[in-house]
């Protein structure tokens, strides 16, 4: 009887020891992840321009950066807002509609160099376009497509087929075969059976690719790096590491606030989204 | 599949005396052999677009190929760059029309032995029928075949000629012509000391790097995702969204931010952390060995939260019968987790793990941004941290050459292949192929 009633009890001692280790684990890691993000925007609030001297939480705040970036005659900050939206944009409509197209083929018909096609889809999306940046550049210098953002446009599209198509015909794949085959029973063409039943039935993986391919122009930076010459054709990746990049403590606090813009919407995307974002990515790679 | 039906129906040859050797032989000619079996709509179109193919580029392609021997005669006047870019497209384009030729050939010799088969050549309305719907798949691949060649496989065709070239910034088109040096810049970077010194050390990193900051990034994610995932835990829902925050903001912002922080002189790590307690400052961006160090601290705090929602993913999916047999049995909580947990991770996350280590190995972002492969050592032309994509960008826009960069290229390309080749045998949807 005496055991029975020492063992709750210690068992409950136990238990609260174990929460509080938990907790204090998740605290020391609440810090470590917060620190950096809480600094970057107690940085961007310091009205001088350099990293020395700056204070995490400064004595006397202000927006002049943030004033700065919007209306400064020699801020080109919208000018990179609007490009990297335009690259953004057109990246992923284009890339979701070939990479919907190519993907349906694969999943549905069967034809002659289906299987090598494939293959090679698997063995390019091993290949990072970056392997080839050499000549990338010498080759769009000679096309004239250097420094534009058409050039960047094909880029992102063409490098996004291979993994993509993989991930939606893997979708595809998992659509029962059924459906499409009634429909054509029915007398539906194949245009019909893929824009009525296959499309709609996709829209999860769909929205996956194209958020994907929304977002990488905002994050990427070498490519923008190697393509993009001039300051007004700039992304905004780019623009702002050039911030940072030409004099180093100079213009910290103006980077920490344009920084800050452009990372608090597209967290907010990714937040809520996550769950969508994860489970496509998952579906597709097991399944694929 | 009609045509299959018929041949089990009656294995006879009903016309023995049509001949499908001859039909494969006329259409060395394109378009002949379709003539012969009767199929005379499609062998004239396939006549004129063959036709037209060679009016047309015959020219292009002559020239193409030659300048890909000569890559061009009088300096000056010759871009090699240019003869380069058209003999490979030359070289792309005549394998297209090979194939082409090829399936040609073919159609006639099966159309021929299906004709001895008894079987009907098809009206004209249906043969449009049957055209358009064998060539649906391949209007739906062109758009995208088409970009990925341009866009994806050329570049690489070039990138690998380049290696076998001797484009520098000594000898650069257009003022100078470039020459077929073989696998000379292969064996210079084998055998001249400081290539190889560099070579050797870059490559190690890179290993070192994928591996380590990889592996930590998953235990990391593992061990906070079974920690999150215990009943007793309250705001979970909380706890898990600022985990994921690291993944939500994009990464080239908190790399520069980290670059600050770790900054040797005015960092917040070493004013306010390691000065105050060790008495000096750690060199974060001058020391090779720190700036790795600091390197792998950064990815494992970029890299957790992805892996971490995956796996959280799955522990909610893992029905709790499991644990509550093997509560039966009197396991531990190791063995729960070892025989439990692990394995279920491990299965249904698997080919996103592997990827994760494929995305460090080519991580160029973090390693540029956060020192630009720095800092520079003495007696190597590569950084302290440069990782392989890392050197071959500033071998191509820091020192431009061109020939080096795409001989570590084509061996980080090699890299991969063999990585990516062992990945294939296991993937599934090679051996899930066509069980539907």
């Amino acid at each position: 009887m005496s055991q029975t009633t020492k063992k709750p009890m210690s068992r409950k001692k136990k238990n609260t020891l174990e929460l509080i280790a938990m907790y204090s684990i998740i605290g020391v890691m609440f810090v470590i992840i917060l620190y950096p993000l809480l600094w970057t925007l107690g940085l961007s609030l310091n009205p001088g321009r350099g990293l020395f001297g700056a204070e995490m939480i400064p004595t006397d705040w202000s927006l002049v950066h943030y004033e700065w970036l919007f209306f400064s005659e020699n801020s080109d900050y919208l000018t990179w807002y609007r490009n990297s939206l335009i690259v953004a944009i057109a990246t992923s409509a284009f890339a979701t509609m070939i990479v919907c197209f190519t993907a349906y083929a694969f999943s549905r018909y069967r034809f002659k160099g289906r299987k090598n096609g494939l293959y090679a889809f698997l063995l390019l999306q091993m290949f990072p376009i970056l392997m080839a940046m050499v000549a990338l550049y010498i080759l769009l210098n000679t096309v004239g497509l250097l420094d534009t953002l058409t050039g960047l446009i094909l880029i992102y599209v063409g490098g996004a087929i291979p993994m993509n198509a993989f991930l939606v015909k893997g979708y595809f794949d998992s659509i029962p075969r059924e459906l499409d085959e009634s429909a054509k029973i029915d007398g539906a063409g194949h245009f019909r059976i893929f824009f009525q039943i296959l499309l709609p039935l996709a829209k999860p993986i769909l929205a996956v690719v194209a958020l994907f391919n929304f977002m990488q122009p905002f994050m990427d930076f070498l490519l923008p790096r190697i393509v993009l010459r001039s300051p007004e054709n700039y992304t905004l990746a780019l623009g702002l590491f050039n911030f940072v990049n030409d004099e180093f403590s100079n213009n910290f606090t103006r980077f920490a606030a344009g920084s800050i813009l452009i990372a608090v919407p597209i967290a907010a995307v990714y937040l809520f989204l996550q769950r969508y974002l994860i489970s496509g990515l998952a579906s597709g790679a097991t399944k694929g | 599949m009609a045509a299959d039906k018929e041949k089990r129906q009656q294995n006879v040859l009903q016309r023995p005396q049509h001949n499908s050797a001859l039909a494969a032989g006329l259409s060395i000619i394109p378009g002949l052999g379709q003539v012969y079996n009767k199929r005379y709509i499609k062998g004239t179109i396939l006549f004129i677009l063959f036709a037209a193919f060679i009016i047309a580029l015959f020219d292009f392609l002559a020239t193409g190929l030659q300048g890909l021997v000569t890559l061009g005669e009088t300096p000056r006047e010759d871009d090699s760059r240019v003869f380069l870019s058209n003999g490979i497209l030359s070289v792309i384009l005549l394998t297209f029309a090979l194939s082409m030729y090829g399936i040609t050939i073919q159609d006639a010799y099966k159309d021929a032995k299906r004709i001895q088969l008894g079987w009907k050549v098809p009206t004209i309305k249906e043969g449009f029928k049957n055209a358009w719907d064998t060539s649906f798949p391949y209007l739906l691949v062109g758009p995208g075949l088409a970009l990925l060649i341009f866009v994806v496989v050329f570049p690489l065709l070039f990138m690998f000629l380049l290696a076998f070239t001797n484009y520098n910034l000594y000898n650069a088109p257009p003022a100078n012509l470039l020459e077929w040096v073989g696998f000379s810049n292969f064996t210079d970077l084998f055998m001249i000391a400081e290539w190889r010194a560099t070579f050797l050390n870059v490559l190690s990193w890179t290993l070192i790097w994928t591996f380590v900051a990889t592996s930590l990034q998953i235990a990391l994610a593992m061990f906070l995702a079974i920690l999150t995932n215990d009943p007793r835990l309250k705001f979970k829902k909380l706890i898990r969204t600022v985990f994921i925050l690291p993944w939500a903001v994009p990464a080239f912002v908190t790399i520069l931010i980290f670059s600050a922080i770790f900054n040797d002189n005015f960092g917040a790590i070493n004013n306010d952390i390691i000065e105050p307690i060790f008495g000096s400052g750690i060199p974060w961006l001058t020391d090779p060995f720190w700036t790795r160090f600091a390197l792998i601290l950064i990815q494992t705090w970029l890299g957790f939260p992805f892996v971490y929602a995956l796996f959280t993913g799955v522990l909610q999916g893992i029905s709790s019968d499991w644990y509550e047999a093997a509560d039966m049995d009197g396991a531990n909580r190791w063995q729960k987790f070892r025989n439990i947990t692990f394995p279920h991770l491990m299965f249904a996350t698997a080919p996103l793990l592997i990827m994760q280590y494929s995305f460090n190995f080519n991580n160029f972002n973090i390693i540029y941004l956060f020192n630009q492969g720095g800092p520079a050592i003495r007696g190597q032309n590569a950084g302290g941290s440069d990782i392989l994509i890392s050197w071959v960008y500033s071998l191509t826009f820091e020192t431009q050459q061109f020939n080096m960069a795409a001989a570590i290229s084509i061996i980080l390309g090699l890299l991969v292949a063999t990585f990516a080749f062992f990945q294939f045998r296991r993937s599934r949807s090679f051996k899930e192929e066509g069980t539907f």
